[in-house]
């Protein structure tokens, strides 16, 4: 049997973790409590950054574990906690259905990316043998998440998780995609989270709650 | 250099616009970037005209026929959209709908949203596409909720959950492309420059190229508004201002369409099959078939044509997934015309729901007494649009149709059924708003009649005949995709 490099079962390591912080954005209930799971998952994808910055030498991954820490584990959740403690939020409880039903369908779909990149994983070396899956499975979560909530604050960190799952693709499956590409894409991100952050303003002063339940006036007519 | 500064002038553009906010000249300001873009964007295509394609010496910004058609084509709408904005918003304004601060906004993310456009047509790095569709979407997300009611904030709320995710799935396939085209070119930039990929497609890797298709489509068919994931469209298209709906409709539907289609290109020489090319046709034909369904149930004007947009991209996709010279032809002549016509429809829609104060379309009456030139450029505009001749749309759609018959002929019934309900719906809801009894109650408008004419005589005489320098471009464009 092959010895496998320390770098990657570091990084194996780091991907079990994301994946383990994507379950529990899904179950878990308090506002807060999913800040810093988030927060945590951002920690371990800019760790997993420099360890594959480090293993394969290419310094520009050391700028994106930079760049992801500041704005993936400060920056992001800064805005959400001012903008969760603003409006007044902090101490509501999402009543969530089916726990184990949503956890159900959430080891389906780490099945289902396992083997949906099956046949790709065996072109690529050790770093990326399986966390192109787990990539992938983080993506689906995050999906998975933002179809399960029904509040407009956990729908936008549904989506930056699913975010932090295609990050993490990019960073693990392919040693990090070129600079200006990944600068592009953080910026959009920036611009996405202030966006979310007037949505939310705009939300609660049309509808007076931040829960979507609200929203059903378009709808197609029978 | 002159991309740069034709992509400088709308980002400049939309920071001179944010600093001028609602001064009274803010309008005209707009209208001068959009007209400055336009004529850049034509001196652009004449270069490209004369000495073909051009690619810049860092590679990365790259002019085709096919892009460049597409950047003047942008140019020109929303110059003209800005034209029929002006007084548009005046009534807007006038009626409170929008406030002093709604306007600044407006204005500057209008010119951002070109910027935006202009960048993912012409940009040959596909990560950059990805970030300015993206931006694109940003940019207007907010304009659709721009007059804060319960359902316009729900319909952007919507449009920017829906296209944000879908679009998130195209940057999943971005990943994949590039994890490809790393084993040839190694680390950097160049594996992700369009270029350089197609020139070396059919050595990427067909397995990892297949499933990135299938999350480029995902991706980019949200932004299409592709059935199934066309939900955010009609509601985006329906709450938001109806010069936004224009824009979003005639240009940025094009340009998601032209994302896939490059990506499409790539797929396709890896692959070498027609796999892509069957996807698309699918997703393209269940479209115009749920699209000009639904076309029958509807009573909100705006959506209705949302609808009909839905359906008309449905067409263009099933041209380009059919591939061949003829129906790739007609795919990019029915993206034209169809920006054109449909545009120009949103502009009379926008006076007539503005003269009724109203949407509804039981609520609006006798457009021709009202105001015989809005009433008669919808009617024009309907015609068009249900593929009528001697209009343009009736000639795309004639080769596609033709192209169709020859290479698969078991989908012409249902191409045809889905035009057919179509038409029928169209005609039944136009005919009594425009001939019907007048409503005493109407307002009238101060309507701008010059774009709505001058994008009705240019679908006119696309429908004629085919300007030489047009087919040109078209001939070259479909030598780039159809290998």
């Amino acid at each position: 049997m092959n010895e496998v490099p320390f770098a990657a079962q570091l990084n194996g390591v780091l991907a079990a973790l994301i994946l383990l912080t994507a379950f529990g954005l899904l179950m878990q209930r308090r506002i807060y409590g999913l800040l810093h799971l988030f927060a945590w998952q951002g920690l371990f994808l800019s760790i997993s950054t420099a360890v594959v910055g480090y293993s394969s030498g290419l310094h520009h991954l050391y700028i994106s574990a930079v760049l992801t820490l500041a704005l993936k584990v400060i920056v992001l959740p800064y805005i959400l906690y001012v903008l969760i403690h603003r409006m007044k939020i902090h101490k509501e409880v999402e009543d969530l259905v089916n726990i184990p039903t949503t956890m159900m369908i959430g080891i389906a779909l780490v099945i289902f990316s396992y083997h949906l990149t099956a046949p790709i994983t065996e072109l690529s070396g050790f770093m990326t043998r399986s966390t192109l899956a787990v990539a992938l499975a983080t993506v689906m979560l995050g999906l998975l998440m933002m179809i399960t909530r029904k509040k407009a604050v956990t729908q936008m960190i549904g989506f930056l998780a699913l975010e932090n799952g295609l990050f993490f693709a990019a960073t693990s499956a392919t040693n990090g995609m070129p600079l200006v590409v990944e600068l592009g894409v953080a910026l959009d991100l920036l611009i996405a989270a202030f966006v979310f952050g007037i949505f939310f303003f705009q939300i609660r002063t049309t509808f007076d709650s931040l829960d979507l339940k609200a929203m059903e006036k378009l709808k197609e007519e029978e | 250099m002159i991309i740069l500064i034709l992509l400088g002038v709308s980002l400049g553009g939309a920071a001179v616009l944010a600093f001028i906010g609602d001064r009274k000249l803010a309008p005209e300001v707009n209208i001068l970037c959009s007209a400055a873009t336009f004529g850049l964007s034509v001196l652009l295509a004449l270069g490209v005209y004369e000495n073909g394609p051009m690619i810049t010496s860092d590679g990365f910004f790259f002019v085709d026929a096919f892009n460049v058609y597409l950047a003047v084509l942008t140019a020109f709408v929303s110059m003209t959209t800005a034209v029929f904005s002006r007084r548009y918003m005046a009534v807007e304004r006038s009626r409170g709908k929008v406030g002093h601060r709604g306007m600044r906004f407006y204005h500057a993310m209008y010119q951002l949203f070109i910027f935006a456009m202009l960048l993912a047509l012409l940009t040959n790095n596909v990560g950059v596409l990805w970030i300015a569709m993206e931006l694109a979407t940003l940019a207007t997300v907010l304009l659709v909720s721009l007059y804060r009611t319960p359902a316009a904030v729900e319909a952007a709320w919507k449009y920017f959950i829906l296209c944000g995710v879908g679009i998130a799935q195209a940057l999943f396939g971005t990943v994949l492309l590039y994890f490809a085209s790393e084993k040839i070119f190694g680390e950097g930039t160049n594996g992700l420059l369009w270029t350089n990929l197609s020139a070396v497609a059919d050595r990427l890797d067909p397995t990892v190229l297949s499933l990135a298709f299938v999350f480029f489509m995902v991706g980019y068919g949200t932004k299409v508004g592709l059935v199934p994931l066309h939900n955010w469209l009609p509601d985006a298209h329906s709450e938001g201002p109806t010069p936004i709906s224009a824009v979003l409709s005639g240009l940025l539907l094009n340009v998601a369409l032209y994302a896939l289609i490059r990506c499409k290109v790539l797929v396709d020489g890896a692959t070498h099959s027609h796999k892509a090319g069957y996807i698309m046709m699918v997703f393209g034909l269940i479209s115009i078939l749920v699209a000009s369904f639904s076309l029958l149930r509807q009573k909100d004007i705006k959506r209705m044509f949302a609808y009909s947009s839905i359906e008309h991209m449905g067409i263009a996709t099933f041209a380009f997934g059919l591939g061949g010279p003829v129906a790739t032809f007609g795919g990019l002549l029915h993206m034209l015309v169809h920006s054109l016509t449909k545009t120009s429809i949103f502009f009379t829609v926008g006076h007539a729901s503005q003269m009724h104060s109203t949407q509804e379309m039981s609520k609006i009456g006798g457009l021709i007494k009202g105001n015989p030139a809005v009433g008669w450029g919808l009617i024009f505009g309907v015609v068009a649009i249900a593929g009528m001749p001697p209009f343009g749309v009736f000639a795309s759609e004639f080769l596609i149709l033709s192209a169709a018959m020859k290479d698969a002929p078991y989908f012409i019934p249902f191409f045809l059924i889905g035009i057919a309900v179509a038409f029928a719906a169209l005609f039944s809801r136009v005919m009594p708003m425009v001939f019907g009894k007048a409503r005493p109650d109407h307002k009238s408008v101060k309507a701008a009649l010059v774009p709505v004419a001058v994008h009705m005589i240019l679908i006119l005489i696309l429908g004629l005949y085919l300007p030489i320098f047009l087919s040109q471009w078209f001939h070259q464009a479909v030598e780039l995709l159809v290998r």
